[in-house]
């Protein structure tokens, strides 16, 4: 019971860190294609400014949480992806500094290596999740000391990489959302007509992942044993249809609500599938990684449960507030602090 | 070199530059937010200017510490797997709770302080200020305590083939753990300190913004005796836990070989590890080793000689990085001292302030000696007396630690000469915008 409560809120953290993350990577990743001027690539650089370290820290929750309840998972998970994680690592190094430090000296030269930082910065993390994601969902070759006997380029299989590429697309549509929210005049119009563009390739990826994880992947078999599981499936069509009946009436908010509700179900969709395995072996379901032969002791889940239960609720009522008082559209110079 | 030594490596290499950054952070936030208070409670404007300038400087600082600290969350489980396994079941849930309980806050009301200059009134700014640096220090004590367990591992079971917890008010109240807190927070301000005084007796000497950094000086030179006595005060009692929990290390500190009773202290003394004696001893005080490690003359402190070679940390490293450390503990008070005495008429003393900028890196030296210290002394254990390092590192192969070891120091000394930059172009810049 305590696995599967940890097993579940395991997955909302991941779910919750491409929420939140997702905006500010996708912001990230549009910059070349959106900003059309110096004041318009600040305008974007602020957008996610005040939040994007706040929604990193939901990644370090997720590992630590991992880390904390299946610690034989996250052993297994960071030193088998170990090449894939150092790159996401970097990238998000990379893209950390360039908030700080990208504005603090004139010169092209300096603005352009930080831009080149923020967009490779932005678009690999997001690129790399969605790849090892599908990994996840499908299963690695882990052998009987839970050792992943796969490297680098077995991840990008075709079904890795059309994870990344779907991860890559939901998160631009994301940001371009949350810049409508945030930006002003012609950036803002473009951020809208970017979505717009967009909604169509998301949804068409999602559904050839879906078909494609129906065919290579067994993460519908809990959903055929029960089907009212599938109402999260359903739940994330609804946010990803909203999220445009919305962007059409110029509703930006509730557009990225619907939005925000897609990536979550789609994450939670795949979590859900994967129950009670958290990594799956291809060589040999003996050797997959369960909540049952993963988990931690019964007392440290039971901590650790009074204190996300205490911490998490806190967290989100002081980042909502935060969300709330810092999301005003960006109308000048005065706005910007990056 | 094999998967062993790179990922120790890498683990020194990331860990001793996230802590160029941590010492900083720690100590400075909380005098920014001191400072934003006397701003709420006087209403004067150089408490706002003050508060901004050294702030720009801290959220450049800050930044990399972040950036750095991700990094390490998940170095345990990419380089030491088999640990992560082992006491994952204690260790992971000290570094969760850290997370949940500490960096959410803080990274969260960074942006609040750094985007709410002119959105929030200053009574909330400065509460914002004060979030971020209680939670700051909040996260040292989580993470002091997950070291403190390996320091001086409690409260666990061996169960199912690993370390099983069984009594976590054990694990938190560890007098290992609350003793580093002690020391690493009264060193950090030591850092903060050292790095206001200095940047502040550039501009004194400059004849610049005089007021502005007559009081920060005076400030940090405050706080930093308080911090001193309390740095050179607690790591005496530090030493005693020391010697009385991991006998070997103590040892190695003092390049101690052969056991002995009412045992001296040699001012000068130069180890030869391989001959397991000291080439060079001399300059005695009779009695003081003793009365350090014990505190009693007659005590007997264990030497290096009576454990197996195998139990043995590396001695030169281990004792020279002590010696650093309280060499600079003995220096720091000295120089605030004369600063205390003279501290209305310092732009008479052009000399002093010269040394004062000189001064800056000495605690940031001794950050890094007394984490070599700590660390380096405790091999051949990653968790003392439980389980080898050798033994927890992870079945990757070589060339793939080898690789990410090159990237990141590369990658780490770019950021670091692009943050050193930053920060020395604002600092002579002084409060001009502000
Ligand atoms: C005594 C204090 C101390 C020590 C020993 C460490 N850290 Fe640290 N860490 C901090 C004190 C700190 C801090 C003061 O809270 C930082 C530094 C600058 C900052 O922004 O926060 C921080 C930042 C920081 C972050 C980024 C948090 C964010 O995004 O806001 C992570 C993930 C870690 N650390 C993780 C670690 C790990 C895994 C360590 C062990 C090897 C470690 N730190 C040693
Ligand atoms: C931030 C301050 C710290 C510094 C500067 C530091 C420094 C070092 C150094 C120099 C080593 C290499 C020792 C050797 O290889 O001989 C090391 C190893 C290690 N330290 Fe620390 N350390 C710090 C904090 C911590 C903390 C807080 C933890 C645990 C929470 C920790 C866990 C480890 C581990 C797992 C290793 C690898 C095993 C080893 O090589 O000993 N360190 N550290
Ligand atoms: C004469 C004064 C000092 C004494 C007697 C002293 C004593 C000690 C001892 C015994 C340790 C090792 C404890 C362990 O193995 O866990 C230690 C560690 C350390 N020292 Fe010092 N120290 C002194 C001054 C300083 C100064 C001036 C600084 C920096 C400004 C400093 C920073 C540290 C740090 C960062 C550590 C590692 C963390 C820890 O283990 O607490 N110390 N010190």
């Amino acid at each position: 019971m305590l696995e599967t409560i940890w097993f579940l809120l395991w997955g909302v953290l991941w779910a919750v860190y491409f929420v939140l993350d997702g905006f500010d990577l996708g912001i990230g990743t549009l910059m070349p294609f959106l900003a059309k001027n110096e004041y318009e690539k600040r305008v974007m650089y602020n957008a996610g400014g005040p939040f994007w370290d706040g929604n990193e820290v939901w990644l370090l929750s997720a590992g630590g949480v991992t880390f904390a309840a299946f610690p034989q998972a996250y052993a297994t998970m960071f030193s088998g992806l170990y090449s894939a994680l150092m790159l996401l690592l970097f990238a998000l190094i990379l893209r950390g500094v360039s908030f700080e430090f990208r504005g603090k000296v004139e010169n092209d030269t300096w603005k352009s290596v930080w831009d080149a930082c923020q967009v490779a910065g932005s678009f690999l993390p997001a690129l790399l999740l969605g790849v090892a994601f599908a990994n996840l969902f499908h299963g690695l070759p882990l052998n009987e000391a839970h050792v992943n006997t796969g490297g680098l380029f077995d991840l990008l299989n075709p079904y890795g990489l059309l994870g990344g590429v779907l991860f890559v697309a939901m998160f631009c549509l994301h940001g371009a959302l949350w810049l409508s929210i945030r930006a002003t005049g012609e950036l803002k119009d473009r951020a809208m007509a970017t979505a717009c563009k967009l909604w169509p390739a998301v949804l068409v990826l999602v559904l050839a992942f879906l078909a494609y994880s129906f065919v290579h992947t067994q993460l519908f078999g809990n959903y055929l044993k029960n089907p009212p599981l599938l109402l999260i499936l359903v739940a994330a069509v609804a946010g990803l249809l909203l999220s445009r009946v919305y962007l059409a009436k110029g509703q930006a908010w509730k557009a990225w609500g619907g939005s925000a509700v897609f990536i979550a179900c789609v994450a939670l969709f795949g979590v859900v599938g994967l129950y009670p395995a958290i990594l799956i072996s291809t060589l040999n379901p003996a050797w997959s990684l369960t909540i049952h032969n993963a988990a931690s002791s019964t007392l440290t889940l039971k901590i650790m449960l009074g204190v996300a239960l205490v911490f998490v609720p806190l967290v989100i009522g002081y980042q909502i507030w935060s969300i709330l008082t810092f999301s005003k559209p960006i109308q000048s110079e005065h706005d910007l602090e990056y | 070199m094999d998967v062993l030594m790179l990922s120790r490596l890498q683990f020194a290499a990331a860990t001793m530059f996230h802590f160029l950054f941590v010492p900083l952070t720690l100590g400075i936030s909380v005098l920014i937010a001191c400072m934003e208070t006397a701003y709420v409670r006087t209403g004067k404007d150089v408490y706002k200017r003050m508060a901004r300038f050294w702030g720009k400087l801290f959220l450049i600082n800050f930044t990399l510490g972040v950036v750095t600290g991700i990094t390490l969350e998940f170095q345990f489980g990419t380089n030491w797997s088999r640990y992560s396994a082992y006491v994952g079941d204690i260790f992971g849930s000290l570094l969760a709770i850290e997370a949940t309980a500490a960096f959410f806050l803080e990274s969260t009301f960074i942006g609040v302080w750094h985007f709410g200059w002119d959105k929030l009134s200053p009574r909330a700014h400065a509460l914002s200020a004060w979030l971020v640096a209680g939670a700051s220090n909040l996260s040292a004590v989580w993470i002091l305590i997950a070291n403190g367990f390996m320091q001086n591992p409690m409260g666990y079971e061996l169960r199912n083939g690993r370390a099983e917890l069984t009594d976590f008010v054990a694990i938190i109240t560890n007098p290992w753990a609350w003793n580093q807190f002690v020391h690493v927070v009264s060193a950090s301000f030591c850092v903060a300190t050292f790095f206001i005084m200095g940047i502040s007796a550039w501009h004194l000497l400059r004849r610049q913004n005089e007021e502005f950094f007559q009081k920060s000086f005076r400030l940090a030179l405050y706080v930093g005796l308080a911090s001193t006595a309390i740095v050179v005060a607690q790591g005496h009692i530090h030493g005693n836990l020391v010697a009385k929990l991991q006998p070997a290390k103590l040892a190695a500190m003092e390049s101690h070989w052969e056991t002995r009773k009412s045992a001296p202290m040699y001012l000068l003394q130069i180890p030869d590890e391989k001959g397991e004696k000291n080439l060079v001893q001399a300059l005695p005080v009779p009695r003081l080793l003793s009365i350090l490690a014990f505190s009693d003359p007659d005590a007997e402190v264990k030497g290096l000689l009576d454990f197996p070679a195998s139990d043995r940390p590396p001695v030169t490293i281990t004792f020279l990085a002590f010696r650093l450390m309280v060499g600079i503990g003995m220096l720091m008070p000295l120089l605030m001292l004369f600063g205390l005495f003279k501290r209305d008429a310092l732009a008479k003393y052009p000399l002093y302030l010269k040394a004062m900028i000189w001064a800056m890196p000495l605690p940031y030296l001794g950050m890094q000696a007394g984490w070599a210290v700590t660390e380096v002394g405790r091999q051949p254990w990653i968790v003392y007396g439980l389980m080898r390092t050798s033994d927890a590192v992870s079945p990757i192969a070589a060339s793939q630690a080898g690789a990410s070891l090159v990237a990141m120091v590369l990658l780490y000394t770019l950021l670091g000469a692009a943050g050193a930059y930053l920060m020395f172009t604002f600092a002579r810049k002084g409060p001009v915008d502000a």
